[in-house]
């Protein structure tokens, strides 16, 4: 899901003038509304994974930092900060680690208009759900993305411009949409597919349901389309949540539905018991011709994901999880644990 | 996250200044619980969905936290500033 910069391997220099730019960007902001005082956030996460028997240790940060400027423009990135201790190779005793660093995104908002906002620079690319909405560690509630993410989301970003809004809001029902250009960009930091496509979704309110369909077209290589369908259905006052995605691409296709419910009814969300959310996602993955690109497995596959987080307060969260995947290529458990820390403070204290 | 209590209050007194000034009080604060019940709205049906609320942050980031929403969320300009109110009443 993440894309990777080996930090021993290459400059840093394009990443230190994003950093640049986008703390400049801070700086030449001094004179905004009280409300406006740009922010800092995001999440610090010790993740564990044991996968075949051996265990990875993922100590992770990923800061948001978000800065308005002026009443119309607004600057965005995320980052991810990852320092990966892995088992060394069969033969070798002891653990090795490695650094990744990756820019999740770094875009320039204009609000043009009460339903549009024009975007450009690194955004994250407007298929299905999980990639937009799911992907923060302090969001996500399992460490592992769904098998089929990578379809019609390609590398995770695009780079280039996005139109996005709403299109209509009302109390019986929402439209909200996106539609996006990205031209390729084989930069480590920047790393982006030439492609075009977009989103849209109906939201109903009362029933708490959300649909919407997704369109991405691969304009580089081999040329194909994807198409993506998705469903989120979270009754009022329950505590329950239901997500899922569908995604077809030229050679594979595959399906998520996760679930989760916190406990909350039990004495309230503060309460011992309230605290805890399990949560169970079931997915598969088919495949009708080969293609070492598209991300999904090999063979066709079938996962199932149990899940128990407990709500720390303060901000902290833990998470764990059992999965069990079947493929005719192996049979396989994952184990998953995280402890992750979101914290939200503003750059500076303000007028 | 607080909820502001939804109340409905009537008056059968006869129309005095004082009376007059009275009912516009309650007048503006229907309204202001109305809006604080839009600014609930948007964030349940936008924000909630994908993450709990956070616990707590300055009131000077409150405006900033809002836009990021907007266009994390697709809202309208009108759903910001409703949800604006609600976070910062």
């Amino acid at each position: 899901m993440w894309r990777l910069l080996n930090l021993n391997a290459y400059p840093h220099r394009r990443i230190l003038v994003a950093v640049t730019l986008l703390m400049s960007s801070l700086l030449i902001t001094p004179h905004v509304a009280a409300q406006d005082t740009p922010l800092i956030s995001g999440g610090v996460g010790f993740f564990t994974s044991t996968n075949g028997g051996n265990t990875t240790y993922v100590p992770t940060i990923s800061p948001v930092l978000v800065a308005p400027l002026g009443q119309h423009l607004l600057v965005e990135s995320r980052a991810n900060l990852i320092e990966l201790f892995f088992p060394k190779p069969p033969g070798q005793s002891g653990y090795t680690s490695e650094p990744f660093l990756s820019l999740a995104y770094l875009q320039l908002d204009y609000l043009a208009t009460s339903h549009l906002t024009v975007v450009g620079g690194e955004f994250l690319t407007p298929f299905g759900t999980y990639n937009e909405r799911l992907t923060p560690i302090w969001i996500s509630n399992f460490q592992d993305a769904p098998l089929i993410t990578s379809l019609g989301t390609g590398t995770g970003s695009s780079v280039g411009g996005m139109l996005r809004g709403s299109a209509i809001s009302t109390p019986k029902f929402s439209i909200d949409y996106a539609a996006y250009f990205s031209t390729e960009s084989t930069n480590m930091q920047f790393n982006a597919e030439r492609s075009t496509g977009g989103r849209v979704s109906i939201y109903l309110p009362e029933k708490r349901l959300e649909l919407g369909t997704s369109y991405g077209r691969l304009l580089q290589g081999t040329q194909q389309n994807y198409f993506g369908a998705h469903a989120w259905w979270e009754p009022a006052n329950t505590g329950f949540k239901l997500r899922s995605e569908y995604a077809h691409g030229a050679h594979s296709q595959g399906y998520w539905v996760e679930t989760d419910y916190r406990l909350s009814r039990f004495g309230g969300d503060q309460s011992l018991i309230g605290r805890l959310e399990p949560v169970f996602r079931w997915q598969q993955t088919f495949r009708n011709s080969p293609d070492p690109t598209d991300g999904l497995p090999a063979a066709d596959t079938q996962r199932t994901d149990f899940g128990l987080d407990y709500h720390l307060p303060h901000e902290v969260r833990i998470n764990t999880s059992y999965a069990r995947q079947f493929s005719s290529t192996g049979n396989h458990n994952v184990w998953e644990t995280g402890i992750v820390y979101r914290f939200l403070f503003p750059t500076w204290k303000g007028k | 996250m607080t909820i502001l209590p939804s109340f409905a209050q009537t008056s059968s007194t006869p129309s005095t200044p004082a009376t007059s000034n009275m009912r516009q009080n309650k007048s503006a604060s229907k309204q202001a619980v109305h809006q604080s019940d839009d600014g609930q709205r948007v964030f349940d049906q936008n924000c909630s969905r994908c993450h709990n609320a956070p616990q707590g942050f300055s009131p000077h980031i409150s405006g900033t936290i809002v836009r990021h929403m907007r266009v994390r969320a697709s809202l309208s300009k009108e759903d910001e500033q409703a949800l604006l109110r609600f976070l910062n009443p």
